[in-house]
Formats: structure tokens, C-alpha cells, sequence
């Protein structure tokens, strides 16, 4: 008996079937939803026989474009897991008062606010900016990929691998109730024994590999591989935003990387670094992933800011006002964001010299951030505004995104802090800067450079009603979130006493259905276009009359995006090209050099996925096996020399007399 | 247009450097070399014949010792100068360098405090804060 025991621990680790949550019906269900849709999904790819298809153009491409939009699907999907968390949140906030306990238990409600939180951050937010960066830094710059094509691919693959971690603790075990940064002593090994936290830290871990790779990768395409003539305060906005995010991501994540191992020794071998006694300290906990924490949520809205600019400067016909103090503005942000991450422990009890250092380093960030604000108000003045489907974005953006700071800088000061401190009015405000600011950002950069993408443009009646529920559904949804806060709500409460609340966060509910059209007015705008995509067709490759170097290519641009590497002489360089009557070269050709597809990225990230699980359920013998296969995969990859190759002259000719007739075809 | 356009663009075999990044030289590595061995047999010798008599002075005299080794080991062994990559290798490290000094001083500036405001206390130090 035993000896069987003891047999199962050696094969399974502490994996057991009641891991399997069958008797929670909520995950049953979604379950049966997933499993039905995946099979569905698997089987059109079959019955199609797209497998091959998708192996070679997709999955294995190291083509900068395609991992781009790998990444945005990625992230559009983790969008659906990650709002289901939010509606039901807010479905149960909206009922569980007095004797009604709502049908969320405080053990299920924990792990989904805790879920929300990692999906909407780690694996929508973070995508959406890297895809976004991807796709169109190379292009912006005039380069045909970015300087290692096959660390993109292996990035991309991690935050995949990532993303499905987090996924199976949905339906294998449970995942972390401790909060979106997991806060030791409660993710400690005595606060939360099971698998949760293990689940969290493994799927941070590896996708944080992916961010740091491809921070880097973009750090150097920028650096390296400009266009002539692209001196630094040439480059487009987009592009020194993109450059500031990702110097923020290789300075930030490795601290965030360095944290969670420190809880993953507590956890596994029984250190002490973040419990209460033996000289740990969990405060240190809280100091260092803020260290990360803070310069993450610039991270994210940089790029979004870049985003704006060029979209603003598009559609009011003008150059950027004020390029260089929206350069400098950010180069500012990127250096301040690392001197302000104690606001979000002002209540540690640090004492006053260290929160009023840390309070006014706060409210100066809010600065160089203003004046990007008036940067932008400055290019629409006296422009010609055209208010496509991007633009309102842009202008919902500034409307809901200067409140949201203006409550940032409230909370900065350190006693308003302390009455507001874990309150909703908390939740209201970063809500508000990331809705408002990163994610509008991001659908304003997709529908921007969507027909770039694909060769079509997005509906704009669908896109309009889109952004109309989105807007107006935020609004609702965080305006009530405010007002609880103010009167002393905290966060992550599943069950309310006083009725007199109930009715804000009925409002709130509400607000989430409207988001929840939002969305599905988006994917149907998707739908949409696509069957009109004949109508909708850009075959000038410059749908927006675009102003830098990705409009001078075709939609969608060939894999070497440029035959012939342009010269830059300005800073909007397809706007003065434009001007000065460039005209396409038509002949010259010759044989372009390409990085190779490879698999290697899919195999090390499907493998790496085993070993998390393995981690994660002290399956020792599988985790030991997984480490040494992704060693022998990565070394086998250092002997693949085959791993570039050149696009012939005809091919490179096919492709842009093609161009050429589109053209011609058009005028 | 092509050789240069090219050796910008994509997954490469070549093995050059680009240009600017210095390559060591014999003499450079010999000095590297002996400032090294100085500067670590400096704090063996600090230690076994506890020649400053104070165990604080010491480990502060190894660890100013400690960054000066750092520097050393940059300048000779990693080639660092404020030319190589024109100009950027040197920016980056400059960079890490204000990020490292803000994440430990202020941590440890931050951890001070807390512990001096937040760790209990008996009731004589009570007694001592009270007004």
C-alpha cells in the first residue's frame, strides 16, 4: 500500500485527480466551452489540411510582421479569458449583498481577481505592445527584419508558453489567490501551500524570458539597423517610444525575474528571504517587484503615447508639434519612472522624509506627461482633422486618460494616500490610465496599421461602435468605482453588508456590458472587414496619407519589406519623399539576403511548457528530463547553419511589378 | 546599395565587430592583470593582520576596494571605453550603472526607515519616544 504510495508521488509528484476541479461547475463548464471550441478549432485546421500551412508561414516564421500579429492574436484571445474574469467579478459585486452570497465562493473569487489581473497585464497588455512594436518598428526604420529574427520567434513562443501555463491552472489545480503580485507571507509556502502561486511564478518566469529577449532584440534593430540618414531625432515617435519601453524592459525584468526566484527558493527549498522570521523580510518583497512594478506600467503606456503621436500627426494633416520635447518628455519618463515605486507602499510606514521624497517624484512624472498632452492638442490645432475610427481614439484617449492622471497625482500625496490606500479608488485610477491610455492606444494602433497588416482597412462603422461602448462602457463601469472608493470600499471584497452600495456597483455591471458590446463590436468589425474586404482594399500602401517609411510600402509589404533601403532626409521621411515627388525604383534589383524560418522556437516553448508543469506539481523526474531536452534542443539549434537565404531577383521582380500594376490600376 | 545595405540586414555569419570596439593588447592585459592581483591581495592582507584594528573601516576600505576591481575589470578585460559602438556601450553602462546605485540605495534607504519606524519595541524605548 505504501510502496504504491509512494510509486505514485515518484511518477505523478502531487498531482492527483482531485486536482481536476469536476465538482466546481462554473470551470466544468467553461471547461466542456474551451475543450468544444479547441476541437472545433482543431478540426477545421485539419479538415482543411491547414497544418502545413500554418508549420511553415506561421508558427515557425521568423518574419517580423507575422510574429507581430502572432502576438496581437495572442493577446486579443487573452483578452476574452481575461474579461470573463472582469464580468463575472463584477456580476458577483453586483449581487452578493446582505444574505445573498452571489455564486462566486471566496476561494474561486480570489483566483479570479488574481487571474485578471496576471492575463490583463502579463498577457494582453505586454503582447498588444510587443506585436505592435514588432510589426512596425522594422518598417518605421526602413529594415527588412529586426537584428535577430530568431530570438523574435523563440520570444514570441515563450510568452505563448506563458500564456497556456496560466491557461491550464484553470482547469489542472487552482491558480494564485494572493493578488496580481502575489505579496509573500501569503504566497509564502505556509500562506499558500498548493499549486497557485507555483503556477504563477513558472508562467511569469518563462514569459519574462520572452519580454527580455525581445526587448533586447528591439533595443538592438533600433539602435543598429536604421535607414540612412535616420539620425536619432529623425526617427518617428512610435520608434523612440518603442526604444525607451524596451530599455525599461531590459533594466526592469530582470528584478522581477530576481524576485520570483527569491520566492520560488522560500517556496521550494525553504529559505527565508520574504518570511516573517529567521531575518526574512516580506516588506523586501513588496520594495523589489515594485522596483519592476513601477517602471512596467511605463512599459506599457510609452508605446501608446508613441502610438497617439503618430496618429494624431496622420489625421490633422501636420507634422508633430514639439518633436523634440515629446522625445525628451519620454526620455524623461523613462529615467523618472525608476525613482517613484514607494507610492504604491506609502502605508508600509517608511515615515514621512522617505513618502514625501517619493510623493513629489510622483507628481513631477506627471510633467513631461502633460506636456505630451499639449503636444498633441498643439498638432490638432488649426489641422484638418479627419475623425476616422483611430483618431476618436485618440481623442477619447485624451478626455478619460488626463482624468485617470489627475487622479494619479491625487493619490501621490502621501495622506490622501492613506485614506485611499487598497481602496477602489485605486482600482478606479489605474483602470483608468490603462483602459483609457494603453488599451485605447493599442486599438488605435491596430485599426491604424491594420490595412498595412492585411492590405484592407477595418470597417469603420463597426470600429466606430466599437470605440462608442468602450468609451462610454469604461465610464460607467469606473466613474461608480470612484465614488465607493471615496467612501472607504477596499478592493478584492466578494460580499458587501451595506445595502446603500449596491446600486454602484449595479451601475458598474452595467458599465462592464457595455465594454462587453465593445468588444464584441470589435471582433465583428474584424468579421466584417474581412467579408468586405474587397471594398475595403488599400492598394496604395498609403490608405491614411501616413507621413513615416511603413506607408512607403505596399499593404501588406513584401517579406523584405524594401527592395532598395531608403534614404532619410527629414523626419516625417515618407511625408518629404512625397513631397519632393519620389518615384518607386522599378529596376536594379537584386537578390536580398533573409533570415530562415525555424522551429526551434515552437519546440523549446511547447517543451518548456512541460517543465513548468513538472516545477509546478514536483513531477521531478519530467522537470529534470524537460531541462536537459531544452539544453540538447538549444544546442542542436547552434549547429543549424542553414539559416538564411536569398530571395531571387525574379521573385523580388514578380513582387514589385505587381506593386507597380496595383498602382497603376488604382490611378 | 548592397554590401552595406546588406550587412545591416538579417541573420548573418559574419564574425566582425562593427567598428570602434577595442581589442585588447598584451600590455593592456599584463597591467589589467597586476592591478588586479593588487587589489585583491590588498584585502586578504587588510584581514589577516587586521591592520586598521576596526572590523567596520576594513569592510569599508574592501568594498571601495571591491568597485575599484570592478572598474579595473572593465577597463582591461571587457575593453570598456567611451568610443566602442559610438558611443552607445558606453551610454548603457552608464545607465545600468544610475539604475543599479537608485535600486539599492533606495531600497536600502527605504528598508532603513521602515525598520527604524515599524520594528517593535520595549517598553523603555517607548518610555524614551514619548514626547
Amino acid at each position: 500500500m505504501f510502496s504504491n504510495l509512494d510509486l505514485q508521488k515518484l511518477v505523478f509528484g502531487r498531482l492527483t485527480l482531485e486536482a481536476i476541479p469536476y465538482h466546481e461547475p462554473i470551470v466544468l463548464i467553461t471547461f466542456l466551452g474551451v475543450a468544444a471550441g479547441g476541437l472545433a478549432v482543431l478540426g477545421a485546421v485539419t479538415y482543411f489540411r491547414l497544418w502545413g500551412y500554418l508549420w511553415r508561414e506561421w508558427l515557425t516564421s521568423v518574419d517580423h510582421k507575422k510574429i507581430g500579429i502572432m502576438y496581437v492574436i495572442l493577446a486579443l484571445v487573452m483578452l476574452l479569458r481575461g474579461f470573463a474574469d472582469a464580468l463575472m467579478m463584477r456580476a458577483q459585486q453586483a449581487m452578493a449583498f446582505g444574505a445573498n452570497e452571489g455564486f462566486l465562493p471566496p476561494h474561486h473569487y480570489d483566483q479570479i481577481f488574481t487571474a485578471h489581473g496576471v492575463i490583463m497585464i502579463f498577457f494582453v497588455a505586454m503582447p498588444l505592445v510587443t506585436g505592435l512594436m514588432n510589426f512596425v518598428v522594422p518598417l518605421q526604420i526602413g529594415a527588412r527584419d529586426v537584428a535577430f529574427p530568431f530570438l523574435n520567434n523563440f520570444s514570441f513562443w515563450m510568452t505563448v508558453s506563458g500564456a497556456l501555463t496560466v491557461m491550464v491552472s484553470l482547469f489542472v489545480g487552482e491558480f494564485a489567490r494572493t493578488g496580481w503580485l502575489a505579496y509573500p507571507p501569503l504566497s509564502g509556502p505556509a500562506g499558500s501551500p498548493g499549486v497557485g502561486v507555483d503556477y504563477y511564478i513558472w508562467a511569469l518566469q518563462i514569459a519574462g524570458i520572452g519580454t527580455l529577449l525581445s526587448g533586447i532584440n528591439l533595443i538592438a534593430t533600433i539602435v543598429k539597423m536604421r535607414a540612412p540618414g535616420m539620425s536619432m531625432m529623425k526617427m518617428p515617435v512610435f520608434t523612440w517610444t518603442a526604444l525607451c519601453t524596451n530599455i525599461l524592459i531590459v533594466a526592469a525584468f530582470p528584478i522581477l525575474t530576481a524576485v520570483l526566484a527569491l520566492l520560488s527558493l522560500d517556496r521550494y527549498v525553504g529559505t527565508h528571504f520574504f518570511s516573517n522570521d529567521l531575518g526574512g523580510n516580506p516588506m523586501m518583497y513588496v520594495n523589489l517587484i515594485w522596483i519592476w512594478g513601477h517602471p512596467e506600467v511605463y512599459i506599457l503606456i510609452l508605446p501608446a503615447f508613441g502610438v497617439f503621436s503618430e496618429i494624431v500627426s496622420t489625421f490633422s494633416s501636420k507634422r508633430l508639434f514639439g518633436y523634440a520635447s515629446m522625445v525628451y518628455a519620454t526620455v524623461v519618463i523613462t529615467i523618472l519612472s525608476y525613482l517613484v515605486w514607494l507610492h504604491h507602499f506609502f502605508t508600509m510606514g517608511s515615515g514621512a522624509s522617505v513618502n514625501s521624497f517619493f510623493g513629489i517624484t510622483t507628481m513631477i512624472i506627471s510633467i513631461p506627461t502633460g506636456a505630451k498632452i499639449f503636444n498633441w492638442l498643439f498638432t490638432m490645432y488649426k489641422g484638418r482633422i479627419r475623425f476616422e475610427v483611430p483618431m476618436l481614439w485618440t481623442l477619447g484617449f485624451m478626455v478619460t486618460f488626463t482624468v485617470g492622471g489627475m487622479t494619479g497625482v491625487l493619490l501621490a500625496v502621501p495622506p490622501a494616500d492613506f485614506v485611499l490606500h487598497n481602496s477602489l479608488f485605486l482600482i478606479a485610477h489605474f483602470h483608468n490610465v490603462i483602459i483609457g491610455g494603453v488599451l485605447f492606444g493599442m486599438l488605435a494602433g491596430i485599426t491604424y496599421w491594420f490595412p498595412k497588416a492585411f492590405g484592407y482597412k477595418l470597417d469603420p462603422f463597426w470600429g466606430k461602435t466599437s470605440f462608442w461602448f468602450w468609451l462610454t462602457g469604461f465610464w460607467f463601469a469606473f466613474m461608480p468605482l470612484y465614488v465607493l472608493g471615496l467612501m472607504g470600499v477596499t478592493r478584492r471584497l466578494n460580499h458587501f453588508d451595506d445595502p446603500s452600495l449596491q446600486i454602484w456597483f449595479v451601475i458598474a455591471a452595467f458599465g462592464a456590458v457595455l465594454v462587453l458590446l465593445g468588444i464584441l463590436s470589435f471582433i465583428m468589425t474584424l468579421v466584417v472587414s474581412f467579408v468586405k474586404r474587397e471594398e475595403l482594399r488599400d492598394v496604395t500602401g498609403d490608405p491614411w496619407g501616413g507621413r513615416t517609411l511603413e506607408w512607403s510600402t505596399s499593404s501588406p509589404p513584401p517579406d523584405y519589406n524594401f527592395a532598395f533601403t531608403p534614404m532619410v532626409h527629414d523626419g516625417d521621411a515618407w511625408w518629404d519623399m512625397k513631397r519632393r515627388g519620389y518615384s518607386r525604383p522599378l529596376h536594379g534589383f537584386k537578390p536580398i539576403h533573409m533570415p530562415r524560418n525555424t522551429g526551434t522556437g515552437v519546440i523549446l516553448g511547447m517543451i518548456s511548457i512541460v517543465f513548468a508543469f513538472a516545477m509546478i506539481w514536483y513531477i521531478w523526474w519530467l522537470a529534470a528530463a524537460t531541462f536537459v531536452a531544452m539544453l540538447a534542443v538549444t544546442i542542436v539549434h547552434t549547429f543549424n547553419y542553414n539559416r538564411d537565404f536569398y530571395i531571387p531577383v525574379d521573385a523580388v521582380m514578380g513582387a514589385e511589378n505587381k506593386r507597380t500594376k496595383m498602382l497603376a490600376g488604382h490611378v | 546599395m548592397s554590401a552595406a545595405t546588406d550587412s545591416n540586414q538579417g541573420a548573418h555569419d559574419h564574425h566582425d565587430h562593427g567598428d570602434g570596439a577595442a581589442h585588447g593588447s598584451m600590455k593592456g592585459y599584463v597591467t589589467g592583470f597586476v592591478l588586479a592581483a593588487i587589489l585583491t591581495a590588498i584585502p586578504f592582507w587588510l584581514v589577516m593582520t587586521d591592520a586598521l584594528g576596526n572590523k567596520q573601516t576594513t569592510g569599508l576600505v574592501i568594498m571601495a576596494l571591491a568597485v575599484v576591481q570592478i572598474i579595473v575589470h572593465m577597463v582591461y578585460f571587457l575593453h570598456m571605453n567611451t568610443k566602442s559602438e559610438g558611443g552607445w556601450n558606453f551610454l548603457a553602462l552608464i545607465f545600468t550603472l544610475t539604475l543599479v546605485v537608485i535600486t539599492l540605495t533606495g531600497s536600502i534607504w527605504v528598508m532603513y526607515h521602515l525598520n527604524t519606524n515599524m520594528m517593535p519595541m520595549s517598553p523603555m524605548d517607548m518610555k524614551h519616544q514619548m514626547p
